[in-house]
This record gives C-alpha cells, sequence and structure tokens, in this order.
C-alpha cells in the first residue's frame, strides 16, 4: 500500500528538508519502517521500546492511531499519515 | 541546520528579529484572560501569523487535554485540525503560550524538553498571584532551541499599529 507520511520541521533533518515523504505496508509500524529504510534515523525519533515515543503524535486519515490500533493500525492505498510533535510541557 | 543561524545573518535579522517579541495589546490581554480563566490548571494555546513575518495575529485557545495545575498538552486531535488550518493559510505558530499557576514564568525542565519548535516564541503567564481574578501577572517569552532557553523582549503595541 503506498501512501503519503507528512514531516512536522523537527525531523525534515532526516528527510533532506521534504515536507512529506512516501511510504508503503500494510500497517502503520511497516509503513515507517519503510520510511527508515529511506531516511535512516527518522525512525528512533518515533518509537522507543516498541510503540510510539509519547510526545510524538501520528495521524492515519485525521484519527490519532492511539484511538486506532496504534502501530498495528491497518493501511489502506492513498491513505495518509501525519507526524506531529505533541505540545506539552509542564 | 537550525534556523537560529538565520540570526547571525543581517540580511534575514529584518525578517527575524528573533530577539524580542512584538504583541498586540489585544492579542497579549487574550492570552492573559485565558489563563486567567483555568486557573488553577494550565491554560495552553498558540498565536498564529503569516510565515515569515514574525507577527503573531490569529490568536487560537487551545484545550488541555490534560486539565492539570502541572502539565499540559494540547488535545491531539484539535492541535491536527489547528495545524492544518495554519497550512492552508500559510501560517505558523509563531507564538505558544501555556500558564503556570503556582511558579514563575519561566520554562520547567519539562518545558524545555519537550520543546519542538524552534522557530516560536514561547510565553509563559503565571497566575500564582492573581488566580482567577484581576491582579499582577507575569508574561514572558523565550526562545528554547536545543534544551537551550534565551529570554527575550516583549514589545507590546497598541491596536493596528
Amino acid at each position: 500500500m503506498a501512501v503519503e507520511v507528512r514531516i512536522p520541521t523537527i525531523l525534515r533533518t532526516y528527510t533532506g528538508g521534504a515536507k512529506a515523504v512516501d511510504g508503503s505496508g500494510s500497517t502503520l509500524s511497516e509503513v515507517i519502517e519503510s520510511v527508515e529504510s529511506g531516511n535512516p534515523g527518522i525512525k528512533d525519533r518515533l518509537i522507543d521500546g516498541g510503540d510510539i515515543r509519547r510526545f510524538i503524535n501520528v495521524y492515519v486519515n485525521d484519527e490519532d492511531v492511539r484511538f486506532l490500533a496504534g502501530l498495528e493500525t491497518p493501511i489502506d492505498d492513498g491513505d495518509v499519515v501525519v507526524m506531529l510533535p505533541a505540545v506539552a510541557g509542564g | 541546520m537550525r534556523p537560529r543561524s538565520r540570526l547571525d545573518e543581517p540580511a534575514q535579522a529584518a525578517a527575524y528579529p528573533g530577539r524580542v517579541l512584538t504583541i498586540d495589546e489585544e492579542i497579549r490581554a487574550k492570552i492573559v484572560a485565558h489563563a486567567r480563566r483555568d486557573h488553577p490548571d494550565e491554560a495552553c494555546g498558540i498565536v498564529a501569523g503569516s510565515a515569515g513575518t514574525d507577527r503573531p495575529t490569529r490568536f487560537v485557545a487551545m484545550t488541555n487535554a490534560e486539565r492539570s495545575p502541572t502539565f499540559f498538552r494540547f488535545d491531539s486531535t484539535e492541535q491536527l485540525t489547528v495545524w492544518r488550518e495554519m497550512d492552508d493559510l500559510d501560517e505558523v505558530p509563531v507564538v505558544i503560550y501555556h500558564s503556570h499557576t503556582a511558579t514563575p514564568a519561566y520554562p520547567s525542565r519539562t518545558d524545555i524538553g519537550l520543546a519542538a519548535e524552534p522557530d516560536a516564541h514561547y510565553v509563559l503567564v503565571s497566575t500564582t498571584e492573581c488566580g482567577n481574578d484581576e491582579g499582577p501577572t507575569e508574561f514572558r517569552s523565550f526562545r528554547i532551541v536545543d534544551g537551550v532557553v534565551t529570554e527575550e523582549e516583549v514589545e507590546v503595541t497598541s491596536h493596528g499599529s
């Protein structure tokens, strides 16, 4: 499944400045692996200990994947994956 | 690599003054009013502005999904909506604000660790003294880049100037 993955400003150092990259896979986890293969290092900024980092928001078709199936969220052709750093603090 | 380096280039200095936040009094008042209203919980939001102008013009109060006196996090769905609106309007979050309700208006270790927008002015408001009422508030602005906090001047302009 081919999808567009939108990259936030702070992670564009891994994508040569690109705002969006192509990914593929049948789950979000596979899509992230495919993005990692073309943009080494980015996965570590997204995933920690087998789960999405607490302060990274990932959306599939505008739904926060925390309310879907997390990394196992199924991906269909043409889906849009958006990543945003959470805005948070204390 | 980071936009910070642009500050060293005179040609860019006019477009990105960087070391001062210039903000309209009306918008400043809206931020303070939001902080007072949500006290004792932390209030948070942004002021968007056209990309490249460094001028905050569109006030957007956000929901603190944590509803906490010691922590804030933008509601993730609302954040996506607002970020998309900014994309459509060619805007950026010029100001990212939140309140401290029992401590001074200075970035906490958590604030510094989670700051992810090196171009933003991080505005902190403290409602420690005033609570929900009229009264003194602290209103300060910072850059947070790679864990380094730099306070900047706040220049308040009257409406339309």
